[in-house]
This record gives C-alpha cells, sequence and structure tokens, in this order.
C-alpha cells in the first residue's frame, strides 16, 4: 500500500514536471512583442490560404501569428478594443467605417473573390433565370423558398443584407428566412440538408462541393464581389498593440512575392484559384 | 455510411502512419487536459476536503454553490477568461491569452469545482467515527486529513476521471482562449470542429474517434489502478 501510494506520487509528479515543461515552451521563448495577433474571416482559414501565408511569413519575418478566425464584425471589434494588431477582412462598408472611426489605419486591397448564390439543383424559385442577384432574391421571396442565413455580423452576411436592401425586403422574421449563427461551411451544410437557398463566398463553397449537392445558380454579378482588405489596428489608440508586426504582415501580404502565391492557391486542386490578387488596385476598378 | 467507414479508415490511417500534425494535435491535448486534471486535483482535493470536515456557517451554501459548479457551462468559463485575459483587461498582462497555457486556466476552472464535489462527497461518506478514531490512535491532524484521504481513494480516483472526461472533450472554452492555432494550441476537440467547418469530415471522424480512443485508455487506466485494490 505504502509502496503503491509513494508510486503513484513519483509518477504524478513525473508527468507534471514534464508535461508543464512541454506545454508551455512558446511563451517563454523570446519577447512579448513577437506574438502578433490577426483576426480574419473564417474563409480565409477553410479554404487554407493561410495555412500556406502564415508559415512563410513566421519564417521571414520571425514573428509569431495568432490567427484568430472569426467573422469581419468579430474582427474589426477585435481591433477596435486593441485585442488584434491586423485584420485580414471583407466587410467593405463596416471596414470604412472602422477606418472613419480612426480606429485602424493602412486599409489596403489584398485580393478578391466572389460570393454566389447556391441553393437545391431543383432550384423551385428559379432563380436561375432572374437578370440580377436582387432579382433572385425577390424570387426566393415571393415564392417562400427557405434561405439560410449566416446572421452572425461576417461579411457574408453583411454583403447579404446589402442585397435583400437592394431587393427591397426585409426578410427578418419571416417564417422562409433562417439564420444558423454558425460559419460559412456549416451554413452550407446546413442548407444542403435542409434543401435551401445560400450566399457564400465561393472559396468555401468550392472546398465543400463534392459533399453538398448545392449547385450555383447565380454568379457573375458585379453586387456579388468579395474584396479582401488588410487593416493595421491604430497603434495611436493602444500603445500594448505589435504595431510593426502588423506594418510587416500588411507588407507581406500585398508584396508582388505573396501576392504571386495568392494567384495560384488552390489551382492545383479545384482546377481554378480560389482569390485573384488585387494589391495596389483600386476597389471601384475590379469586376470590370 | 460511406463517410463513416472512409472516417474510420482515415483515423487508423492517420494513427497508423503516426501523422505528425495529428499527433501534435493529440499530445498537446493530453498535456494540457491533464495538467489542468493535476491542478484541479490540488486544488480541488484540499477545499474538498476541508469543506468535508470542517463546520462554519454558511457552509451549506458553499456546498451548494461548489454542487452547482459541478456543471458550470464550459461556454460561460471560457467567455470569463477570455475577458480576464484580453489585452486589456485586468489580467492583460500576463499576456497568456490565445496560448496553451490560457486553456490549461480555463480547463482547470472547469474541472475544479467537479474534483472538489466529488472529494466532498466522498469524505462526508467515510464513518464519521473513524476521525475520532483516528485521532484516538494518537495521530496528528495532518496524519488523520492524510489517512481520510487515502480511505477515500477509490472515489477520487472516480473525480480524476470525471474531470479529466470532462476537460479533453471540452471544445467551447477551448476555442475561445486558446483561439485554434495550427501546432500551437489547437487540440482535438477544436480541430474536429474546424475540420467539420471545412468540409473534411474524414478527418474529423478520424479525430474523433482519436479523441474518444484517447478517453478511453486514460480511464482504462486510472479503472486498473482503481479497481486494483477491492474495498475492505
Amino acid at each position: 500500500m505504502k509502496c503503491f501510494s509513494k508510486s503513484c506520487c513519483m509518477a504524478v509528479l513525473a508527468a507534471l514536471v514534464s508535461i508543464i515543461g512541454m506545454a508551455l515552451p512558446a511563451s517563454a521563448a523570446g519577447p512579448a512583442q513577437k506574438n502578433l495577433i490577426l483576426a480574419t474571416t473564417t474563409s480565409t482559414q477553410d479554404s487554407g490560404l493561410l495555412d500556406v501565408l502564415i508559415p512563410m511569413f513566421e519564417k521571414k519575418t520571425g514573428y509569431f501569428v495568432k490567427t484568430i478566425a472569426v467573422g469581419s464584425g468579430q474582427a474589426m471589434a477585435m481591433g477596435q478594443k486593441g485585442e488584434a494588431d491586423v485584420m485580414l477582412v471583407h466587410s467593405p462598408d463596416a471596414e470604412k467605417k472602422f477606418m472613419a472611426e480612426r480606429h485602424g489605419v493602412n486599409r489596403l486591397i489584398v485580393m478578391h473573390n466572389d460570393f454566389i448564390v447556391v441553393g437545391p439543383a431543383a432550384d423551385p424559385s428559379a432563380i436561375k433565370g432572374a437578370n440580377s442577384t436582387p432579382d433572385a432574391f425577390k424570387k426566393i421571396a415571393a415564392a417562400n423558398a427557405l434561405f439560410l442565413s449566416r446572421g452572425d455580423n461576417s461579411g457574408t452576411y453583411a454583403k447579404e443584407k446589402g442585397i435583400w436592401r437592394a431587393a427591397g425586403i426585409n426578410p427578418d422574421g419571416q417564417k422562409w428566412y433562417q439564420q444558423t449563427g454558425l460559419g460559412m461551411g456549416q451554413t452550407l451544410n446546413v442548407a444542403a440538408e435542409k434543401k435551401g437557398y445560400t450566399l457564400a463566398d465561393r472559396g468555401t463553397w468550392l472546398s465543400l462541393q463534392k459533399n453538398l449537392g448545392l449547385p450555383i445558380l447565380k454568379e457573375g454579378d458585379p453586387i456579388l464581389l468579395n474584396v479582401y482588405h488588410v487593416i493595421q489596428v491604430n497603434p495611436a489608440n493602444w500603445p500594448k498593440m505589435n504595431a510593426d508586426g502588423a506594418k510587416a504582415f500588411s507588407g507581406f501580404i500585398v508584396s508582388a512575392e505573396t501576392q504571386g502565391i495568392i494567384k495560384t492557391f488552390g489551382v492545383a486542386k479545384y482546377g481554378g484559384p480560389l482569390f485573384f490578387p488585387d494589391a495596389g488596385k483600386k476597389e471601384d476598378d475590379l469586376g470590370k | 455510411m460511406d463517410l463513416i467507414l472512409e472516417g474510420i479508415q482515415k483515423a487508423f490511417y492517420l494513427i497508423f502512419t503516426l501523422d505528425r500534425e495529428v499527433l501534435g494535435i493529440t499530445l498537446l491535448s493530453l498535456q494540457i487536459s491533464g495538467t489542468a486534471t493535476l491542478i484541479s486535483l490540488l486544488i480541488g482535493i484540499s477545499v474538498g476536503t476541508a469543506v468535508a470536515l470542517a463546520r462554519f456557517p454558511g457552509r451549506q451554501f458553499v456546498v451548494s454553490l461548489i454542487n452547482t459548479g459541478m456543471g458550470l457551462p464550459p461556454v460561460v468559463v471560457g467567455l470569463f477568461v477570455t475577458i480576464f485575459l484580453w489585452r486589456n483587461g485586468p489580467l492583460g498582462f500576463l499576456e497568456i491569452l490565445y496560448t496553451p497555457t490560457a486553456i490549461i486556466l480555463a480547463q482547470a476552472v472547469i474541472a475544479t469545482p467537479i474534483v472538489t464535489g466529488i472529494t466532498l462527497a466522498a469524505i462526508q461518506h467515510l464513518p464519521a467515527n473513524l476521525r475520532l478514531q483516528i485521532l484516538a490512535l494518537g495521530a496528528t491532524r495532518v496524519q488523520m486529513v492524510w489517512l481520510l484521504v487515502k480511505e477515500a481513494r477509490l472515489p477520487l480516483l472516480a473525480a480524476v476521471m470525471a474531470g479529466f472526461g470532462g476537460i479533453i472533450s471540452e471544445v467551447g472554452a477551448s476555442i475561445m482562449v486558446g483561439g485554434n492555432i495550427k501546432g500551437y494550441s489547437r487540440v482535438l476537440t477544436t480541430a474536429t470542429v474546424m475540420e467539420t467547418g471545412r468540409g473534411n469530415f474524414d478527418v474529423a471522424i478520424a479525430l474523433s474517434i482519436i479523441l474518444m480512443l484517447l478517453a478511453f485508455a486514460v480511464n482504462a487506466i486510472l479503472t486498473q489502478i482503481q479497481q486494483r485494490e477491492r474495498p475492505r
């Protein structure tokens, strides 16, 4: 009995020492300002793009990037509170407001892809023949066909609300309009299960499509453009933030080399690029 | 059905080829939840024993509080730990948000009331005369407490299992305070959520199977220790 408890104690101690030693290496290494918090949208993480870009950036600069993948709205909320250093987001109207309120500096265009409207192959609302995306939304509303919304302050949700506004319809509270409150991937899965329509970014849809059975029903409309910007959090507001790191990341992602990688990312896997590099262009010139 | 089979195949493939990323995620889960369990044991057994043996006004209230804490929702813990650890939060100077340490902290907060509650029940369940008997035999107070804890070791091992089981399978707090950062704070549960979102259901199923195997293995070992000696 005594032997048992003694060996047990020893084992616990040994485990404690090894576990603590192994679990905490990064917090002990390097200066505090090595850590850089990147707040971004789920689409950049779920598409796998950041898994390629972040290790490159870390190797080049020695920063340690903590990527927090949330919706664009939450990402900017983190920036506004000084809980992030740099943001990669796709919600232009909210971004302009963010900049106007001096929460951020140096907003640069990074890349774009587009949103698509997907739905059941049978297309019960016949949106395929719609003239424009707002027109398609009108048809969905008129037919009371199920529409799944993100409802989560993401860039996609902001775009969706913009299209409803353009269509002159307020879908809130309608029986056919359901908000999942989930990420893009999960919302697409819900739409597939319930045979509903939804608005998705092309990248996430491409990476999921084989299991979904939700074909593209509307695409190529200028209103569906999905533009990503990088924004540094305003260092004047937050003395504790990693301003140098934010600047370095911003410079990295618009550099010619990175833009070249963005251009070819996903081509081998999906047969076409997921994002189109845009550094140095003007937002108004896109999609023309 | 195909998906499930594919998932199981993928799980064995990932396990037997010792996939580096999956191996890293598995070890990290084990380290984080193991450390958190040990911390919760240190605090939980001490506090549980103290409350079980002490008589003080408001004791009922404290016991109710501990019992409520046993069902503390992990997301609530995650939210409050996040707010406290924010750079500009009260504990921001620690700079541990989005690190494995933050996950350990959150998980320890979740597991501690579980261990405390079970310890409390276990010690209280010992015959009251046992204390008097031990003291009558000339033991000091410290020795008495040590003997009582030893006497309650079977239910205490159950406390270890409940605490560990509760946190290794927890996702809400881990994703909030850890951030699911690749190769750094990504654990089995947060990786499963992410892979599901990415539509990689086979990988998600594989990770779930690994998680269940891990939980089973740890509990099997603890059960082995617990059942080695039958209660007299």
